[in-house]
């Protein structure tokens, strides 16, 4: 565990030094790319001096680093909030859907792969591992429109977008900026439901995305410990099926599920900056591909620094939960 | 017939057996047909007894200890007749299974390394298993019960609540006996308990399960392709061959005057610390998808006869209490008659 | 021919061994594995010592046997005298050839001459190659033969040699087809096929059935008369190990304990290990299965963390106390106790010594610091005068200790080889020598 503490740093080391080459790469600066024909040289020669760009690259460098380390992750120039700014205010919105998306593939995945698992090769089994396929095969956006196009334009029973609807008072509402909990926290009966209506469309179409790689994990795994000489060894001293199968077969199929779900993180990360575009939904994701249609490099890098942050922060929560589930891996 | 020659008679006015198997058959469904892995065994077991079930490869012996307790796997089936105590387990229904398994039979397995689920501390393995079948058993009794079972096996109290990873070999198969024998069942069987043990552990299990079987009058059946941990532990032993029990008897008489020709090879073919010349049996066993017409031993016996491939052989009794599928005596043909061989015997 | 009051017993060696000349020599052999425990494989330096510091020679035309449980390192030995694992220090003399420092490359010709016969003939078997492409693999790699006819020919003559005959019905088949006995035979010529001087047999019998060991074993001894080998038999099966090999070293947890000729070993074992060996084996026969055996307590320690002094003496019905006893064999010696004592007496010990697990362990001493001192003090005096335990013939004193108890013990070295009645024994039941290169206190 104190390895893995250790090589955390240096993982974050590598891959901010990666982002910040691949941004420098760029002909041009940001600055200059974001703005070139909307203000005046002088101008822009005057916003770069005030980002730092003159200095040294290296200086820039130590720059980027340590800020990092203090939460400062820059300074936008098409926007005049700093990126740390823009992040409190649509993180928010990014976690809700990444969460309500991760718990739905997490259930759907054990659900259907246990199912399959016990009842291997019937007609039930065959579809939930085609449904898997289908779905992890099919982009997002695609699947994203389609639900748009069947529940919110057909049958009229959902918004086709955007986090709440316009008649909510959400400034008067707000609190920590997760609608579910500001929701409970003002017993508002009204706003939870409009926040959950608009939350499951895009939550589903994310989480479905991800589902695939459960079900066929549970599946696989279960398939094996159905098998195991443990499971056998409890039926040969009279342990009752539900029990074996649940306590002995079923859990010890999950453990490779808590290492997945981190694997899958930054998939879903991804998974959700195009299901944000494609909902309007007004978080980070969506936010990015903002700016980098504006060509608002620095904003980019702060936001795709934070991502990289956070993937290896859940990384590691995700090592030490891995101990608490499975006595083998603790010390 | 099977019956009044089979059933080994307990010393004289002595107790019932505790296990009786009569024409048991244990089949598999491969592609090219049904393999019957045992294909008619009987014998008993009574209390306190130990019996040795003894065979190489491919004998059907590991199949014959699962299909005793119903636990082929699927497509597995089975057919015959195993009484416990009077019930007939043959075709009873699960719930009747589930509540002999682990509290009047207890079976141990081969590789200990694996039969204890790596996410539960061993101590909640004993509580799992006593309430399985005593679900009124408070916590607190079951795990004092662990303890005591795993003091008996020489586990230390202290390490009870460890996770089985902690655990080597040894230990865990004392642990698979202790879950075994925590609720002081009438009949243990075990499959290879010492086959993936060094040779001192060996000695210290087998020990174990000698003491168990002496204080508490536990039958015992130890299936094992070595014949001398059988020498050393057990009070008879079957002898089998191709899915077939060949010879069965007291182990003083088989191993000193074994009847079956297969029984002689097999003994001449053990290398111990005293062997002076090796031996060993031509040719291999048979394909039991379709298995050669009578005795299944006739194409590798020094003995064979022209009437061996006839008729399999029923069961001469050349001694009181040996019995011996095989023609050299009289009794395995149906009308009762022998045809000996002149030829001496092979050395041993 | 050798002539011994045991005649009778084994085989009859019909190759005169000249004294003299040896083949293969180890030199204070050691091989270590260093265990990864950081993440970069840093580690914390922690070595699994597989073989450790082990001497011995083998000489032309003999079965030198080498006996071990699980853990012994007869298997890394194995290999290491092969160079198919490097050594860590130590030589191996080859002919006169020190091995150790030299290459793979420097290796390759010699590999000509050195075999190796695997223990499971489904494992070592490629089952994608015919029998003729697997057994003729050797003679292509050391370009002994230049033509695939020539191949062949060699590949039917070995066939016929093992007993695979006609060789013509086995050249083009697949190992698969055969049965396990006769895949054995398969190993045994494409390891012979290049007419070795040294081979080394890892376990070559262990997975066939007994009615089929015996021809394998046969066939290994007359093709070491027909091409004058000379082997190294790994085992586990001290009977096998008996009937076959000429003379035997015994391993424990990568340490000769004794070695000599085999029927000097049998007859007359001077190791308590060896007594042990010989004492658990199961004999075939009934009528002395009440023969006395004095069985070790317990099994064969972590490699990681072996015993100090003696590596048996946690187990051994004889140890005393030079033996090297440490505070870890008074812990086990307590949990040991603890299967024996009721309930009651099992909750006031443990509550006097508190916890197992926060007990500091170190070389020469333990120490228990969350104990109930007037509780423990006397329990440990008590037992210690009563000598309940073999360990408590090395505590040196038993106080308290800043509000803990502390109990010390006495230094006991590790035992070197010494000759005794005709071989060599490392146990201090002999006299205690030391090895030099004795561990350091730790």
């Amino acid at each position: 565990m104190l390895g893995r503490l250790a090589l955390a740093p240096v993982f974050l080391f590598i891959i901010l030094t990666t982002l910040f080459v691949l941004l420098r790469v760029l002909p041009g600066d940001p600055v200059t790319a974001a703005l070139a024909g909307r203000l005046s040289p002088a101008q822009i020669e005057e916003r770069r001096q005030a980002s730092g760009l003159d200095e040294p690259i290296y200086v820039q460098y130590l720059d980027y680093l340590t800020g990092v380390v203090r939460g400062d992750f820059g300074n936008a120039v098409t926007d005049p909030r700093a990126v740390t700014e823009i992040v409190l205010d649509l993180f928010p919105a990014t976690f809700e859907l990444t969460v309500f998306a991760m718990v739905l593939a997490v259930t759907l995945g054990v659900v259907l792969g246990a199912f399959g698992a016990r009842h291997r090769d019937d007609p039930l089994d065959v579809g939930g591992r085609m449904f898997g396929i289908l779905v992890y095969a099919a982009p997002v956006f695609w699947t994203g429109i389609l639900a748009q196009l069947v529940f919110a334009n057909r049958l009229n029973l959902l918004p086709t977008g955007n986090r709440i609807g316009a008649r909510v008072p959400i400034g008067d509402l707000e609190i920590t900026g997760f609608y579910l909990v500001d929701a409970v926290l003002r017993t508002n009966g009204e706003f939870f439901v409009d926040a959950l209506t608009h939350l499951i469309l895009p939550g589903i179409t994310l989480g479905l995305v991800i589902s695939g790689v459960f079900i066929r994990i549970v599946r696989v795994n279960m398939l094996q410990t159905l098998r195991a000489d443990y499971v056998e060894s409890a039926r040969a001293r009279g342990v009752g099926d539900s029990r074996v199968l649940f306590r002995h077969a079923f859990k010890n199929a999950l453990v490779p599920v808590v290492t997945i779900m981190g694997l899958q993180f930054a998939l879903l990360l991804g998974g959700a900056i195009l299901t944000e575009t494609t909902f309007s939904w007004p978080g980070l994701g969506s936010a990015l591909v903002d700016f980098l249609n504006r060509r608002d490099y620095a904003a980019v890098q702060g936001i795709v620094t934070f991502f990289a942050v956070l993937v290896v922060i859940v990384s590691l929560l995700i090592d030490f939960v891995n101990g608490l589930v499975d006595p083998r891996v603790r010390y | 017939m099977t019956d009044h020659v089979v059933a080994n008679r307990a010393p004289a006015g002595g107790p019932e057996p505790v296990l009786r198997v009569r024409e048991l058959v244990a089949e598999y469904a491969t592609p090219r047909g049904a393999l019957a892995a045992v294909d008619g065994v009987s014998f008993d077991l009574h209390p306190g007894e130990s019996l040795g079930l003894v065979g190489e490869s491919g004998c059907g012996k590991s199949t014959l200890g699962r299909a005793l307790l119903q636990l082929m796997p699927p497509g597995g089936a089975v057919r015959g007749r195993v009484e416990l105590g009077g019930r007939d387990l043959v075709g009873a229904s699960l719930p009747v299974l589930r509540e002999i398994r682990g509290k009047d039979v207890a079976l141990v397995f081969q590789e200990p390394m694996t039969r204890l689920d790596p996410l539960m501390r061993v101590s909640d393995h004993f509580v799992e298993a006593i309430r399985a079948h005593r679900p009124g058993t408070s916590r607190r009794e079951a795990r004092a019960m662990g303890r005591a079972a795993l003091a008996q096996m020489g586990i230390p109290p202290t390490r009870a609540d460890n996770y089985p990873h902690e655990f080597s070999g040894g230990m865990r198969q004392r642990i698979m006996i202790a879950l075994g024998i925590v609720l002081r069942p009438q009949l243990i069987i075990a499959d290879e308990p010492t086959t993936a043990l060094d040779v001192i552990v060996e000695a210290q299990i087998l020990d174990i399960l000698d003491a168990l079987r002496r204080d508490s009058s536990v039958g015992l059946i130890l299936i094992t392709h070595n014949l001398g941990i059988v020498a050393e532990t057990c009070d008879r032993v079957a002898v089998m061959y191709a899915g077939k029990i060949v010879e069965i008897g007291d182990v003083r008489q088989v191993f000193s005057a074994p009847k079956h020709p297969y029984t002689k090879g097999l003994l001449a073919s053990t290398i111990s610390l005293e062997t002076t010349r090796l031996h060993s049996i031509d040719g291999t066993p048979p394909d039991l998808v379709t298995p050669p017409p009578g005795c299944r031993y006739a194409p590798r016996c020094p003995f064979v006869m022209a009437h061996c491939t006839d008729a399999v052989p029923l069961y001469a009794e050349p001694e009181p209490g040996q019995l011996a599928a095989c023609y050299l005596y009289p009794g395995a043909n149906a009308d009762g008659r022998a045809t000996p061989r002149e030829d001496a015997e092979v050395a041993r | 021919m050798t002539a011994s009051p045991s005649a009778g017993v084994g085989r009859e060696r019909n190759v005169s061994v000249r004294d003299t000349d040896v083949v293969l020599e180890a030199d204070n052999l050691s091989t270590y594995f260093p265990v990864r425990t950081g993440l970069l494989g840093g580690g914390s330096g922690a070595v699994v010592k597989a073989v450790d510091r082990v001497s011995f020679d083998i000489r032309r035309g003999e079965v030198f046997g080498l006996v071990g449980e699980s853990g012994s390192g007869k298997t890394t030995l194995g290999r290491t005298l092969l160079k198919l694992v490097d050594p860590t220090s130590g030589a191996i003399r080859y002919l006169g050839r020190d091995l150790a420092p030299l290459s793979e490359r420097e290796m390759r010709p010699l590999r000509r001459e050195l075999a190796l016969i695997f223990q499971d003939p489904n494992a070592s078997l490629n089952p994608a190659m015919t029998i003729v492409q697997g057994v003729g693999h050797p003679l292509r790699i050391h370009g002994i033969t230049s033509s695939r006819a020539q191949t062949r020919a060699r590949v039917a003559e070995m066939l016929e040699r093992v007993g695979l005959s006609p060789a013509e019905n086995f050249l083009d088949k697949y190992p698969e087809d055969i049965s396990g006995g006769q895949k054995q035979r398969l190993v045994i010529a494409r390891a012979l096929i290049t007419e070795p001087t040294f081979v080394v047999a890892d376990e070559p019998v262990a997975a066939l059935d007994m009615s089929v060991r015996a021809k394998v074993l046969e066939l290994m001894l007359d093709l070491q008369r027909d091409l004058g080998l000379t082997y190294l038999f790994i085992t586990h099966d001290l009977a096998t190990a008996r009937f076959v090999c000429d003379r035997i070293g015994i391993l424990y947890l990568g340490q000769l304990v004794e070695w000599g000729r085999s029927d000097t070993l049998f007859d007359d074992p001077q190791h308590p290990y060896t007594r042990a060996l010989l004492d658990a084996i199961p004999l075939p026969d009934p009528g002395r299965r009440d023969r006395d055996k004095r069985l070790p307590r317990g099994e064969v320690p972590d490699a990681l963390h072996p015993p100090t002094g003696c590596r048996f003496h946690p187990r051994c019905p004889e140890a005393f106390e030079v033996c090297g006893w440490q505070g870890a064999d008074l812990i086990d010696f307590l949990e040991d106790r603890w299967t024996t004592v009721d309930a009651d007496t099992f909750e006031a010990e443990s509550a006097a010594t508190g916890p197992l697990s926060g007990v500091e362990v170190s070389r020469y001493a333990v120490r228990f610091p969350a104990a109930d001192a007037s509780h423990l003090l006397p329990l440990l005096r008590d037992l210690r005068d009563a000598r309940a335990g073999r360990v408590f013939s090395a505590v040196d004193d038993v106080t308290e200790d800043r509000g803990g108890v502390a109990v010390t013990f006495r230094d006991g070295p590790e035992p070197a080889l010494q000759p005794v009645a005709g071989r060599q024994v490392a146990c201090h039941l002999h006299g205690v020598v030391a090895r030099e290169d004795s561990e350091a206190i730790a």
